[in-house]
Parts: C-alpha cells; sequence; structure tokens
C-alpha cells in the first residue's frame, strides 16, 4: 500500500532555517540518510523537496481562461516543505518512516518532531472476494 | 537454426526460467548470483529472440548466457582475492552448459516457490521475488505493474534474496509435512498477486503489466506440479472464476459495475468452465478450504444466467461453512448480504450490528457500504445516503469511491 508523508513546516523566518551551519549539515545529512534508507529498503516510489514559500504563486483561471496568479499565501501558517510517497507492507510501517521524519535534528541537534501528514494514495478496487 | 518469435514464445520463455534457475543454481551453489544471471539471461534473449528468432533450444541458451555471467563473475572476483590458478581452473570445469543442464529437476519450480514464498519474507518482497524467480518477469515488468521505480524494485528483490541467505533457507523441496504447513503461504503469495492484477485492471493504468494474468499462469504451473492437491486447485479455480467478470465489471466510463447489474454475455465463459471442472473436482477429493469454499461462492454466482436466479441459498450455507473454516469480519459480511438475499434486508442489517463492535472492520467503508445498500432495500433511504457517503469517505480506492458518491446522489435526487 502507498502512503504520502507531507512535511509540513512553520512559515516562521520564510522556511528558511537560520540554523548554525553544523546544524544544518546535519539536518540535510538526516534527510539524505532517510531517502537512502527508504531506497534500499524497497520503499520508496518517490520524495521532493519544495522550493520555499517566497516563490509560491496561487493560480486560478481568470474569466478568458488564462493563468491569474497571486502572490505568496501570506495567510497561510504552515506549508508543505517537502513530501514522500511510499509503498510498504502495512499502515503501521508508513507511521514508524513519519515518525522517524519527524524527529529530523533541528537547532542544536534536538529533534524536531514535526508533523508529518500521512495519507494513504488511493488504488483499485479489490476483487469482489473475501 | 531458430524458429519465428510468436506469441506463444513469450510464454514459453517465461517458464523457462524457473527450470533454468534451478540448474544453475544447484551448480553454482549461490541462489543469489544465479538469480540475477538468470534474470540477465531472460533480458538478452527478450532483447535478441524476436529480432533473432527463438534458438533451437531455448534452455541450453539461457544456461549459456547466465552460466557465462556467473563464470566471469566468479573469475573476477578470483583474481581479485590473487587466487591460485587451481582454483581457476576448477571454475572452469563447473561451466559446461550442456553438464548444468542435466542439473535439471523437474521439482525446481516447486522448489523455488516455496523458497521464494517463505514465511521469513514480508509480503512485498515474497511476491516480487516469486514475480522474478519463479514468474521469469523481469524487474523494470514488475516494477510497472507495481507503479514503482525499478530501482526501487530491484532493491526490495536484492533484500528478499538477503533474507533468504541470512535465514539459511536451503535450495531444496521441503519435506512433505514441511510442505503442507508452507503451502498456505505459497497460496496466499499467489492469490495477493491475482488480488492485486485484479484491482489495478480498473482505471488509467491500462499499460501497466497484467498480474492478475500472471497469478493464473503461476496457479496453472502450480496445479501441474501438484495435480492431485485440492488446495491448489481450489485457488485456481477461484482466480479463473473471479477474472471471468472481468469484462463486465466496468462500464465505458470505467465506472464499476455491482454485480447484479453486470451484463452476463461478458463474462468469459472458458474461465467459467474450467474453474468449475477445477472445483468439482477438489471438492471430490471431500476437505474443504478456504478457496474452495469462495470458488464455489464465486461459481453459484457465475452459473446464474440472470442474477434473479442466483441460488442465494446455497450461497448462504456456503458462507456458513466459510464462517466456520475462516471467522474474518469480512467473511461475516458476506454472510451478512447472502442471509439478507435469502432472508430479507432486515435480518442482514441485525447481522451487521455485531461487526460494530469489532475493531477489524467497526471503521472499515465495506461496512457502511453493506449497510447502505440493505438501509435502501428497506425503504430507509435517507441513512441509506448518509452511510454510502460514510463508505465513500473510507474508501481507497478510486472507482469504489465514485461508485458510492453516485449511489448516495442517485438516492438523494429521487
Amino acid at each position: 500500500m502507498k502512503y504520502i508523508l507531507m512535511m509540513n513546516t512553520m512559515k516562521a523566518g520564510h522556511g528558511v532555517p537560520s540554523w548554525p551551519k553544523k546544524d544544518l549539515q546535519a539536518h540535510i545529512a538526516f534527510m539524505i540518510g532517510l531517502n537512502k534508507e527508504l531506497h534500499e529498503r524497497g520503499e520508496l516510489v518517490s520524495a521532493e523537496g519544495l522550493s520555499f514559500p517566497d516563490q509560491a504563486k496561487l493560480v486560478h483561471a481568470g474569466k478568458d481562461g488564462r493563468p491569474v496568479t497571486d502572490g505568496v499565501f501570506a495567510e497561510s501558517k504552515e506549508f508543505l516543505a517537502g513530501f514522500w510517497i511510499i509503498d510498504v507492507d502495512n499502515p503501521q510501517r508508513a507511521y514508524e518512516i513519519a515518525a522517524k521524519a519527524s524527529a529530523a535534528p533541528g537547532p542544536g541537534g534536538v529533534p524536531l518532531n514535526m508533523p508529518i501528514e500521512v495519507r494513504q494514495v488511493m488504488s483499485g478496487p479489490p476483487p469482489e472476494m473475501l | 537454426m531458430t524458429n519465428q518469435w510468436d506469441s506463444t514464445s513469450e510464454h514459453l520463455l517465461r517458464g523457462l526460467a524457473p527450470q533454468v534457475l534451478g540448474a544453475v543454481a544447484r551448480r553454482f551453489r549461490d541462489f543469489s548470483s544465479a538469480e540475477d544471471a538468470v534474470q540477465e539471461a531472460m533480458i538478452a534473449a527478450f532483447t535478441q529472440w524476436p529480432q533473432q528468432g527463438v534458438p533451437d533450444n531455448p534452455r541450453g541458451w539461457l544456461i549459456q548466457v547466465a552460466s557465462r555471467r556467473l563464470t566471469d563473475q566468479m573469475r573476477s572476483e578470483i583474481a581479485r582475492r590473487e587466487r591460485e590458478t587451481a582454483v581457476a581452473a576448477e571454475t572452469e570445469s563447473l561451466t559446461s552448459p550442456a553438464e548444468i543442464e542435466l542439473d535439471m529437476d523437474p521439482d525446481d519450480t516447486l522448489i523455488l516457490l516455496f523458497m521464494c514464498c517463505h514465511p521469513a519474507l514480508t509480503p512485498s518482497s515474497a511476491i516480487a521475488l516469486t514475480l522474478r524467480a519463479v514468474g521469469g518477469l523481469t524487474t523494470a515488468e514488475i516494477a510497472n505493474a507495481f507503479l514503482v521505480p525499478e530501482a526501487t524494485m530491484a532493491q526490495r528483490i536484492s533484500r528478499a534474496k538477503q533474507t533468504i541467505k541470512a535465514s539459511s533457507i536451503p535450495f531444496r523441496l521441503p519435506s512433505p509435512l514441511e510442505r503442507t504447513e508452507r503451502l498456505p503461504a505459497v497460496l496466499h503469495v499467489l492469490y495477493l498477486i491475482f488480488s492485486e492484477g485484479y484491482s489495478s485492471s480498473i482505471g488509467s493504468h491500462l499499460q501497466r503489466f497484467d498480474l492478475a494474468r500472471e497469478a493464473i499462469r503461476l496457479a496453472r504451473n502450480m496445479k501441474t506440479l501438484l495435480p492431485n492437491n485440492a488446495e491448489v486447485a481450489g485457488l485456481l479455480a477461484l482466480m479463473l472464476l473471479t477474472d471471468a467478470r472481468r469484462g463486465a465489471r466496468t462500464g465505458r466510463d470505467e465506472e464499476l459495475i455491482p454485480l447484479d447489474r453486470q451484463d452476463r454475455s461478458l463474462w468469459d465463459r472458458e474461465e467459467i468452465s474450467e474453474g468449475i471442472d477445477l472445483l468439482t473436482a477438489a471438492l471430490a477429493k471431500g476437505s474443504v478450504d478456504l478457496y474452495q469454499l469462495q470458488a464455489a461462492i464465486a461459481a453459484v454466482h457465475d452459473e446464474a444466467a440472470r442474477a434473479e436466479d442466483t441460488d442465494w441459498p446455497q450461497i448462504l450455507a456456503l458462507y456458513e461453512l466459510l464462517k466456520r473454516v475462516a471467522p474474518t469480519p469480512m467473511v461475516t459480511l458476506n454472510h451478512a448480504i447472502a442471509a439478507a438475499m435469502v432472508h430479507g434486508p432486515a435480518k442482514g442489517l441485525e447481522l451487521l450490528k455485531a461487526l460494530d463492535r469489532d475493531p477489524r472492520v467497526a471503521s472499515h467503508y465495506r461496512l457502511d457500504s453493506v449497510r447502505a445498500h440493505l438501509l435502501e432495500k428497506t425503504g430507509d433511504h435517507q441513512a441509506a445516503i448518509k452511510h454510502y457517503r460514510i463508505a465513500a469517505a473510507r474508501t481507497t480506492s478510486i472507482p469504489e469511491r465514485n461508485y458510492l458518491i453516485t449511489q448516495a446522489a442517485r438516492l438523494a435526487g429521487d
């Protein structure tokens, strides 16, 4: 079963963490290590980090059908920083991976314990059996 | 001398994979490397045979390519370790393809099935390894069937082989007693492959590898190897009797069509009669198991010319039996449907109440969807709409969700 794990981060400081260099490096190394582990276990479908919300645009179709863009969504407190799509044997494993990602090291190496939204990816209907 | 590549060649090639792997693994005493080498030989065959024709001795060809690959690998390992030339000479004698071909054992496919479906493996890794080592599928085909990157699937297979190695699972046929104990695990893996294939046959993923057909091929193969085994026959019958309805299961816009509204002229008669023959022979052997009973229920549905001709008392009796063999909440749920068809929707709704307290199923969409259906039959449309919508929110299948919200909308529009 496939799950998407969405990592939401507080918008404070426009998302660019102003952490000491060694803490940033530890955080980046942790994320690379996590992706490597998921790949090696044969569970990784994809993992993407998203650009900071400074560059985000809200787009809707205008009356003529052409795109109308707005600036950043100033009102939202959180933004999606990145996501993983994983293929695992059971929901428990998805939660386990989410907890691991949540505990990524922050300033001073302290686990961030950030919220990770876990949602199952839709699949086909099962056969009309048991 | 070669023969033309045609529609049967692919079938032939995939069928050879486990035989070749068995012989090569036995000779080189290294299942993991042999499996990689056979995969390379398979890819080479899939690339070359359609253009250059099928060699006269396709098995010998595959063995030659696979063992050459393994020998090269061993040579370079030996060179790296700077071993004595005597050892190198020894490996030379290991590599005559004709000799390896003599090593083939008619039980190799079975040995591999029991190995790849070993309980030490997680379901997803057992499925992947079985499809590659026994099914002769390429990693790319398996990855495509499960919609994951090829590199991820390759890792899953390699980890599965590491687990086999770490658990010291021997390359031999399990004892008759062990085989009886472990057969359910093997059948379960084939069942999961079928189920995955059947559920993915709906939707926009038209280019996906057909796993349902692949599961049927593997089960058929197993039936040939264990001709008197009633459990294997039951599983194959269940697959055929279910797959027979595939063409009628969806409408033009890929919407789900429930069993009672399917165009039965679209059902595959050949699959149905093969399934019924298999089942009849299996049931004659006396004992009944999970797959035979499910197949029997599928057969009763398949035999009804119109939905209203369905022999529901017979289906109800089969679910009573199934409740004893496999007392799972899904069986209770289906039993309630059958009871409702025989004794009226109120009876079905009453039976569903027991499931509200069962944590395994209390929040499962199927409970709400069945309840909605039965409530609709009692005429309580408001409650039916509510439960159709709860079910729609809980399902993890898009076609199913579309079906459920459409049911709610239909009732709301009345």
